[in-house]
């Protein structure tokens, strides 16, 4: 079933869902959406499964026609979705005719929007995942980012006969500064304890060296004890790396799997979906939490996520 | 003696979904054989909540789903099951693959700087590089990479200066002590001194990979007819590179 013809592609569009899970040993990393709450919500909104394929769409929006009758939602960043030419909102279900014409504008807030199609995004499972490796090569549309010219696919994309909307207090709000939670280690041991205060009473800002591979920080020094490279080991996304220069890089979902510099903290998964929404000259303050306070956060975030279906508002 | 800088495990928390254990910071193949040891022994256990193992150089990454299982929990757990590791050893299956290389020419374009750095003729190089066994300590860098070790130090070479813009898929490459095959064409930094005829990773295959950490690999000069006749049969699917049990 073709739903969308693309006229332009924008700056980085991909085709993403949860991510491939299961392979970091081979080093293929999880990829998948940046912003997973935004992912899910997109989904939701047209009755979707959460794990359904969307468009990833960063900073500057593609053009997308449609070649059916169907219903779609945008979600994550705001980056001003207009059809045939007049806003739309986001954060709800949008129903679009056969030649309509889906562009974007200026990024009111956020990095990545999150556009949904009734039934989901049809592209072939790569190792259980439609989600776009571009790296690797694989994923997605021939694993690559849209070109012009691509037809994104669907399954079944007739459209329901409901309207649905986020409840207000739901929709996040990207303000360009994120207050983010880990947990210190694996290797804070190598950094003095005025490295680690540092990193801790600091903001740090996001350099251009940001995509969906990590993000590289400009920000006050943190210190080493002596060594600034481990042996080689395993990468999650989340995870901060202390290279020599001191200045921080977050690992996001497509970074290599293994890394040589020592990880000072990790941060926790709600909050690394948070970041997915960070753009170049946003500030970043970290904060330590204990493992049982993640671990509350994180069952609130499940719940929040399993029952968004629910806490939906019927048009 | 050289001490070592500890010499039981270190468990260490890796954010709220994964702990990592440590077991020295050195890379040793007994080292090494431990990583392999517990993931083999943990992968029977079939703990709850436990979703996937990294093995590296000197560590095991354990990512869990924290809903399921709590880390301390685990890390009680797993130790147990590494203090029977100690006191008895446990039988793994390592696997054993032969992987056919064109050593030199165009197929090995640094073999002649290599032999030159070491003062040693090509063919000695390739009689060096190719009869040992090399353990896959981790794989890395781009899906598929193996990073094996370690080399003779008669043929350890430096990476280069400049790393190519363009390393073709197959090529061998030696970076210090580490050998390693890049399975795609990628950018990188190793003194390339053979080329394989087999596809190293495949991600419409199941596994994707050719290698797994812990497997023992062992390279097999041929000539560039037989890379032809390998790549052919390879892509057929007739080719294995394994040894028979």
């Amino acid at each position: 079933m073709k739903v969308f013809h693309v006229l332009k592609p924008g700056l980085f569009t991909t085709v993403q869902d949860l991510g491939r899970y299961g392979y970091l040993k081979y080093g293929i990393p999880i990829s998948g959406s940046m912003d997973t709450f935004s992912l899910v919500a997109a989904n939701v909104l047209v009755a979707n499964n959460s794990n359904d394929a969307c468009l990833e769409i960063t900073l500057f929006g593609p053009e997308l026609q449609a070649l059916t009758r169907t219903q779609i939602a945008i979600t994550g960043g705001n980056i001003s979705p207009k059809i045939n030419g007049q806003n739309v909102p986001t954060w709800q279900t949008l129903e679009v005719q056969e030649g309509d014409v889906i562009t974007f504008g200026k990024v009111e807030n956020g990095c990545r929007a999150y556009l949904s199609i009734r039934g989901g995004i049809n592209t072939p499972l790569v190792l259980g995942s439609r989600a776009t490796y571009v790296r690797g090569g694989f994923g997605g549309i021939n694993g690559r980012q849209l070109k012009t010219g691509d037809i994104i696919e669907g399954f079944d994309t007739s459209p329901l006969k409901v309207e649905y909307s986020m409840p207000e207090d739901l929709v996040p709000q990207f303000t360009g500064q994120f207050k983010v939670h880990v947990i210190l280690g694996p290797q804070a041991d190598m950094l003095t304890e005025g490295g680690i205060n540092t990193f801790f009473s600091s903001p740090y800002k996001v350099t251009l060296e940001a995509d969906r591979m990590g993000y590289r920080l400009e920000g006050a020094i943190i210190e080493h004890k002596a060594k600034a490279d481990i042996i080689s080991d395993a990468l999650l996304p989340g995870a901060i790396q202390v290279p020599k220069n001191g200045k921080p890089i977050i690992i996001m979902r497509d970074a290599q799997t293994t890394g040589g510099y020592p990880k000072i903290a990790v941060t926790i998964i709600p909050d690394v979906s948070l970041l997915g929404q960070a753009k170049p000259n946003d500030i970043i303050e970290f904060s330590k939490i204990t493992m049982s306070q993640a671990r509350e956060k994180l069952f609130e975030y499940n719940k929040l996520l399993n029952n968004l279906s629910r806490m939906l508002l019927k048009k | 003696m050289k001490s070592e800088p500890y010499t039981s495990a270190r468990y260490l928390p890796f954010g709220d979904h994964a702990l990592l254990i440590e077991f020295a910071d050195k890379i040793s193949l007994e080292v090494n054989s431990k990583v392999i040891a517990l993931n083999e022994a943990l992968l029977k256990a079939e703990i709850q909540g436990v979703e996937e193992f990294v093995p590296t150089y000197r560590s095991l990454l354990i990512r869990y789903n924290p809903l399921k299982a709590s880390y301390e929990q685990l890390v009680f757990h797993i130790k147990d099951i590494e203090k029977t590791l100690k006191e008895s050893t446990i039988e793994v299956e390592i696997r054993k693959i032969t992987i056919p290389v064109v050593y030199g020419g165009e197929y090995g374009p640094d073999l002649t700087y290599v032999a030159k750095f070491h003062g040693l003729s090509e063919e000695q190089v390739v009689k060096l590089h190719s009869k040992r066994e090399y353990r896959v300590y981790m794989i890395g860098f781009v899906a598929g990479f193996p990073y094996l070790g370690e080399v003779p130090d008669e043929v350890a070479t430096p990476r280069l200066e400049t790393p190519r813009l363009k390393v073709l898929a197959g090529s061998v490459g030696i970076a210090e002590k580490q050998t390693g095959i890049y399975p795609c064409e990628a950018p990188g930094g190793w003194r390339i001194i053979g080329r394989t005829p087999l596809k190293l990773f495949n991600p419409l295959q199941q596994p994707p990979a050719l290698l797994k950490p812990g497997d023992n690999v062992k390279f097999k000069p041929i000539s560039e007819k037989e890379f032809k006749t390998i790549e052919e049969t390879a892509l057929k699917g007739v080719y294995s590179p394994f040894s028979e049990a």
